[in-house]
């Protein structure tokens, strides 16, 4: 083994393993464990059932789409808040952060109380033909609430750390503003742009206690994956709730190890 | 292609960057804008490159008002101090970028952009590294590279600022030497700013000194260095010793001696200021009537020069002078001997009697008369 100038190797990284076996991986495996109870057919049956093929289109559709929003919106924000200086900038700057905050609950109340059909919004929106708190759309706001401040802080420091210098050199050599941004800009912000679209994804997927209050949990319209698992829990079907938690946790694993490799490849000029 | 430069003035908020600055550039021609930084040199390049704009004043290039042509449109080719690459392109990405973004009717096809930058990579020695990403190149490589990016759309004229800023010493030199042999060869109208002295002295045809917003003095490398139009050229172009003089009957009176000059016919009495470079103070170990008797401090043996430290003391002062380093041996310098200097060139300017600032307008270069006393100078 090749002598190491940085002491303590071995132990740091044995700690680290330990750590990520113990809080990470025992409980997932649990879960598989837990699952496997099921036997392959009564899984597949589990898993294909309409109520949980219904929850799953919903939760990962809505957190997907809320996910896109969360990236456009987010870029824009960090971009505004990085490039202009504006009354109260620190104070909007500050705000962004709230979503993290705020109890997942507090926020779900507030949304639902927003968007009733009596509520500040929903008396505006519901005669208009907008119906948002009960409905398939309520799950996608309360997904873009509690996911909102990933891009923005992953973007924003980025977007900071750019010199002016690339802007200018890319004006001198003829460019338009449209040209500098997709060509100069936007492939520099990507990578971090990605790293926020996936916290923001994975954030959403997982979300709970917010959702449920706007959501108004109709089966097979606007109920979530976690709810399936909760209501199987309280039905006292354990095997089936961890199969639903198993899938869940595959198909996130999927989405994020996609970005993941997404990401390396609009990184790939740091690489080398 | 001549670039007229009329009383332009830029203002930010706490300070004048350009003060009532006009300079006209001719065709072909290699100018250097050197000064000390807030000098307001990079800003009058980036008001030439359309990157900012003047509060009064014209730039005008063949006849056509360039303020109204947006920086996009001014087929201006602009170097960065830090390189300014598009670090998520590769090398033939970042010199084809130009070409690249033209409307469709003026941009070239595939086959003539990548042959254009194969031959503009040729040229600036970067040939086999056209799939490299700038993060893999070393300083130099990646300023030829940002060179051959701003060369790549055929500017009319190529500003460079402080081209080689960030650079070692020694690729440094190499580069500015390059860059010579390459601006000989395309004969590409070119302004680059500098604060080294060297940089602009060795490299441009003609040198812009700016100071404080004010253009200095504009003129050869040869004329800014041997014949300083301003206090400011004396001192921060080459090395000088200023020292406070009268003028009397006729003749500088500087500490103990009263001295003869050649070029000092008709000028006023009164208080003056002289600058004497480090070369032109002869000395000798005997002891003579002309000249002002100094101890030698110190001498620094600088390869090829040695730096004499002059202690001078009817004057008050050290003067600095100059001498080869292989006759400083030869002579067997040693600190703490007595000899005699004498200066051979004094260049004076007046003090204006109200504001006591030296007068640059009535500034004259004095020869001064020896006889036979006069020193031959060591070589």
């Amino acid at each position: 083994m090749a002598r190491r100038v940085l002491p303590g190797f071995g132990l740091s990284l044995g700690y680290t393993l330990a750590y990520l076996g113990l809080i990470v991986l025992l409980p997932l495996a649990a879960l598989a464990v837990k699952a496997s109870g099921l036997g392959l057919g009564g899984l597949w049956d589990t898993l294909t059932s309409a109520q949980v093929l219904a929850a799953l289109r919903l939760s990962f559709g809505a957190a997907l789409l809320s996910a896109v929003i969360n990236a456009v919106v987010g870029l824009l924000v960090a971009w505004v808040l990085v490039r202009y200086t504006f009354p109260g900038r620190r104070l909007f700057d500050a705000l962004v952060d709230l979503p993290f905050a705020l109890p997942t609950a507090v926020a779900g109340i507030a949304l639902t109380t927003l968007y009733a059909p009596k509520g500040w919004l929903g008396a505006w929106l519901v005669p208009l033909g907008v119906k948002i708190a009960f409905t398939p759309l309520g799950v996608l706001v309360a997904m873009i609430f509690v996911g909102f401040p990933f891009v923005v802080r992953t973007v924003q420091p980025v977007l900071e750390s750019l010199d002016r210098d690339i802007e200018e050199a890319a004006t001198m050599l003829g460019a338009s503003r449209l040209q500098t941004f997709t060509r100069v800009l936007f492939p520099l912000l990507l990578p971090a742009l990605l790293t926020g679209f996936a916290l923001a994804l994975a954030r959403a997927v997982g979300e709970y206690g917010s959702v449920i209050f706007i959501a108004g949990n109709i089966p097979l319209k606007s109920e979530i994956l976690p709810l399936v698992i909760v209501k199987q829990l309280e039905q006292h079907k354990y095997s089936d709730a961890a199969a639903v938690g198993v899938i869940m946790l595959a198909l996130s694993f999927l989405l994020l190890l996609a970005i993941s490799l997404l990401q390396r490849w609009t990184q790939r000029w740091t690489e080398r | 292609m001549t670039i007229a430069i009329n009383h332009l003035s830029r203002r930010f908020t706490d300070f004048r960057a350009l003060d009532d600055v006009s300079l006209s550039i001719a065709p072909g021609e290699f100018v250097a804008l050197l000064g000390p930084s807030g000098s307001g040199k990079t800003t009058l390049l980036r008001i030439l490159a359309g990157l900012d704009f003047p509060d009064a004043g014209e730039l005008v290039r063949d006849g056509r008002d360039l303020l109204q042509v947006s920086a996009r449109d001014r087929d201006v080719g602009l170097v960065f101090q830090h390189y300014a690459l598009f670090r998520h392109m590769t090398v033939f990405e970042n010199v084809a970028f130009g070409l690249r973004v033209r409307p469709r009717a003026r941009r070239p096809s595939k086959a003539e952009i990548a042959d254009r930058v194969d031959k503009l990579l040729k040229r600036v020695q970067l040939d086999g590294m056209a799939q490299r990403y700038p993060s893999q190149l070393s300083g130099g490589q990646r300023q030829r590279v940002a060179l051959a990016r701003a060369l790549a759309t055929e500017p009319e004229l190529l500003l460079l600022d402080e081209p080689f800023g960030a650079l070692d010493a020694q690729v440094r030199v190499a580069l500015r030497r390059w860059l010579r042999h390459l601006h000989e060869e395309m004969r590409l109208t070119t302004v680059f700013v500098t604060h080294d002295q060297e940089e602009a002295l060795e490299l441009a045809d003609r040198v812009v000194v700016m100071s404080q917003g004010r253009i200095e003095q504009v003129g050869t490398p040869d004329e800014v260095y041997q014949q300083p139009a301003t206090p400011f050229v004396f001192e921060f172009i080459g090395k000088s010793n200023k020292l406070p003089v009268r003028i009397q009957n006729g003749r500088v009176v500087a500490g103990d001696q009263r001295i003869e000059a050649e070029g000092l016919e008709g000028m006023a009495d009164g208080s003056a200021v002289a600058y004497v470079r480090p070369e032109h103070l002869a000395f000798t170990p005997a002891a003579l009537e002309s000249g002002w008797r100094a101890t030698l401090r110190h001498v620094y043996l600088a390869g090829s020069v040695a730096h004499l430290e002059l202690d001078i003391p009817t004057l008050g002062q050290t003067l600095e002078a100059e001498l080869g380093g292989e006759e400083a041996q030869r002579r067997a310098l040693q600190a703490g001997m007595s000899v005699t200097v004498q200066p051979r060139h004094l260049t004076i300017f007046p003090l204006a009697g109200n504001s006591g600032e030296p007068d640059i307008t009535r500034r004259r270069v004095v020869h001064p008369r020896y006889g036979q006393a006069a020193l031959a100078r060591w070589r």
